[in-house]
């Protein structure tokens, strides 16, 4: 049984309550059926009303559910031949970033994704998702790789952050995130990024320099995570929810903002209730992404690429009127 | 008697002196170091470009100062200026905090660019002010540096960015840190053309600014003592559970794990960057 989340509440009780009147129904002689009609019309609105009405804390409660289909999730169900590449060849082999290479279609790629665990044994191999250095440089090593045998990357998105420890610091975590984000620019194969959890700061964006982006309908993309930022700007990590609707990090959020360029939906509740039907959305617009990108060629594809970052980012020029105002 | 005699020039109490006493420098005239506490004439310090004439400490730096004492005279050309933040997450006192700010720190945003020469030697340049909203990289920032290394592209001259930055800024969200895949994709860009990009990064250089640009340097320099790191110490501690070096995150520490090419000296850097520059001169390249 998948655990509620808070906001599902009033969903499972109404549930529990039709189920209990079914019950009675069945065993005692009495005929409940016109209530039990009633409290399912009721059950379907209610639904439609908390699913298609989430608020920016409900999508953060998704995205970060324990049975959130993760990157090795969604692989089997995405790709044929998978097989799992390890290693930054400097230092070692961080287990919060899962690489390798594959097929699509009939079509070699290299995927790339952000690993956490799905319990706390798992977790603490994969540091919840949170990549040391050597994950960075990982990824960049297989993104190398495909680029040398022109095969397009496909990244998954689905962290906290880049994990805040001295080791890391020691070895360069500024450093290998910059370098990503360098070297990702530069890349002659085409990239596709997906944020399918959550995507947090530079530890994400170290995946997503992608001719692409998309994002799960709940999944986040923030500059820091709600209680990070409820922390900074308020001194209390408590306020956590009113932060993720200041900091606008949900996917129609980021839509709105021109960062992303489409939202993948999800299945009705979240990827976690059917991960094979979420999986069938996927692999349509990775489809569709590819017959538009893979006509381009490597300098095509850098400078539009560029292009698409460059125009990134609002502001306006003192000396000028307001409809100078750059929007992207 | 002589027990009473002896109490008497004892202190029964301590004096805790003001906090207005205790800098009680004359505003301006005199300056007291952070890292030595001796006082020191203001003039002599900024003759010696900030640099504690005593222990050697160097003394936060605005843009202007920094142009000031590393730029040929009259040679600094500034542009983009005029470019101004907005408010993209409509995010409650951000324009208020921007006007302080911009009245404060005497700047419109937290990064000057421009055109200068060192030494006869013309580059583009970026030049982060922490007066400005601790110096973090929102939209107008992100575009600023971004313009600069096109700039640099065009004239085929050098790109030398100055770090002095908190990471990235808060009040325009995921759009601030989406500056970081811009700049460091500019960089790309300008590098693939063979183009030289010195990074100095000087006290503050982190989260955002030192994940992106600020370590893309082909030569990455060092301000002594400068704070340079991805995650806030404090974050860490509470991450690790575990005490911190104390240098910890400056530049020393970072040379020493291999991070940086050379911490430079404010008082050698113009002689330091005008040799590199003339390493990578035209003409001095074997063919």
């Amino acid at each position: 049984m998948i655990y509620e989340l808070e906001f599902e509440r009033p969903i499972t009780d109404l549930r529990n309550k039709i189920k209990e009147l079914k019950t009675i129904t069945k065993d005692a002689d009495v005929d409940l059926t016109v209530e039990i009609a009633t409290l399912e019309n009721r059950l379907e609105k209610l639904e439609v009303d908390i699913y298609d009405h989430l608020k920016p804390w409900d999508r953060v409660q998704i995205a970060r559910h324990p049975a959130r289909p993760t990157t090795l999730d969604y692989i089997p169900l995405l790709f044929n031949d998978f097989i799992e590449f390890h290693g930054d060849r400097y230092y070692g082999d961080d287990e919060a970033i899962v690489a390798g290479i594959a097929q699509f279609n009939g079509r070699a790629v290299t995927v790339i994704g952000h690993q956490r665990g799905k319990d706390t044994k798992e977790n603490i191999r994969r540091n919840f998702g949170m990549p040391h250095p050597e994950g960075y440089r990982k990824a960049l090593r297989l993104m190398k790789q495909a680029e040398k045998f022109n095969r397009p990357i496909i990244c998954f998105i689905d962290t906290k952050g880049a994990f805040p420890g001295k080791a890391a610091e020691e070895r360069g975590q500024s450093e290998a995130i910059a370098k990503n984000l360098f070297e990702m620019a530069g890349l002659k194969v085409p990239i596709i990024s997906i944020v399918i959890g959550e995507g947090g700061s530079g530890g994400a964006l170290a995946l997503g320099v992608g001719d692409r982006i998309f994002m799960l309908e709940n999944s986040t993309y923030s500059v820091i995570s709600p209680e990070g930022a409820a922390a900074l700007l308020w001194k209390d990590a408590s306020q956590a929810k009113r932060a993720a609707e200041t900091m606008k990090i949900t996917a129609p959020d980021l839509n709105r903002l021109g960062v992303i360029d489409e939202i993948i939906p999800e299945v009705k509740g979240g990827a976690h209730r059917n991960a094979n039907a979420q999986a069938e959305a996927i692999k349509e617009i990775l489809k569709r992404s590819f017959n538009e990108l893979l006509p381009l060629n490597g300098e095509d594809l850098i400078n539009q690429r560029y292009m698409k970052f460059k125009k990134i980012g609002e502001y306006e020029f003192a000396n000028q009127p307001k409809e100078a105002k750059q929007h992207s | 008697m002589l027990k009473e005699l002896f109490a008497k020039s004892k202190k029964k109490y301590a004096t805790v002196p003001l906090d207005r006493e205790k800098q009680d420098v004359p505003e301006g005239i005199m300056t007291k170091c952070p890292g030595c506490k001796k006082i020191m004439y203001t003039k002599e310090l900024l003759k010696n470009k900030k640099v504690c004439l005593h222990c050697g400490f160097h003394h936060s730096m605005s843009s202007h100062e920094r142009i000031e004492c590393l730029f040929d005279s009259g040679s600094f050309k500034e542009f983009d200026k005029e470019m101004i933040s907005v408010n993209p997450l409509e995010f409650p006192d951000y324009l208020d905090k921007l006007e302080k700010d911009k009245k404060k720190a005497k700047i419109n945003e937290a990064v000057v660019t421009g055109l200068g020469s060192i030494n006869g030697y013309q580059v583009s340049t970026a030049i982060m002010d922490s007066n400005f909203r601790m110096g973090s990289m929102g939209s107008v920032v992100g575009e600023k540096i971004t313009r600069a290394i096109e700039r640099a592209g065009e004239l085929k001259i050098p790109f030398i960015i100055f770090t002095a930055s908190g990471g990235a800024r808060m009040q325009e969200g995921v759009l601030s840190l989406m500056q970081m895949a811009k700049t460091s994709a500019a960089l790309k860009m300008f590098s693939n053309e063979g183009g030289l990009i010195v990074s100095m990064m000087t006290h503050p250089t982190t989260g955002g600014v030192s994940a992106s640009f600020a370590s893309l340097g082909d030569i990455n320099l060092a301000e002594p003592g400068a704070l340079i790191g991805f995650a806030g110490r404090r974050i860490i501690e509470q991450t690790i559970h575990e005490e911190l070096p104390e240098d910890f995150q400056t530049a020393e520490f970072l040379m020493k794990h291999g991070q940086l090419d050379a911490v430079v000296k404010r008082t050698e850097l113009k002689e330091t960057l005008t040799t590199i520059l003339k390493i990578h001169a035209p003409g001095g390249e074997w063919s």
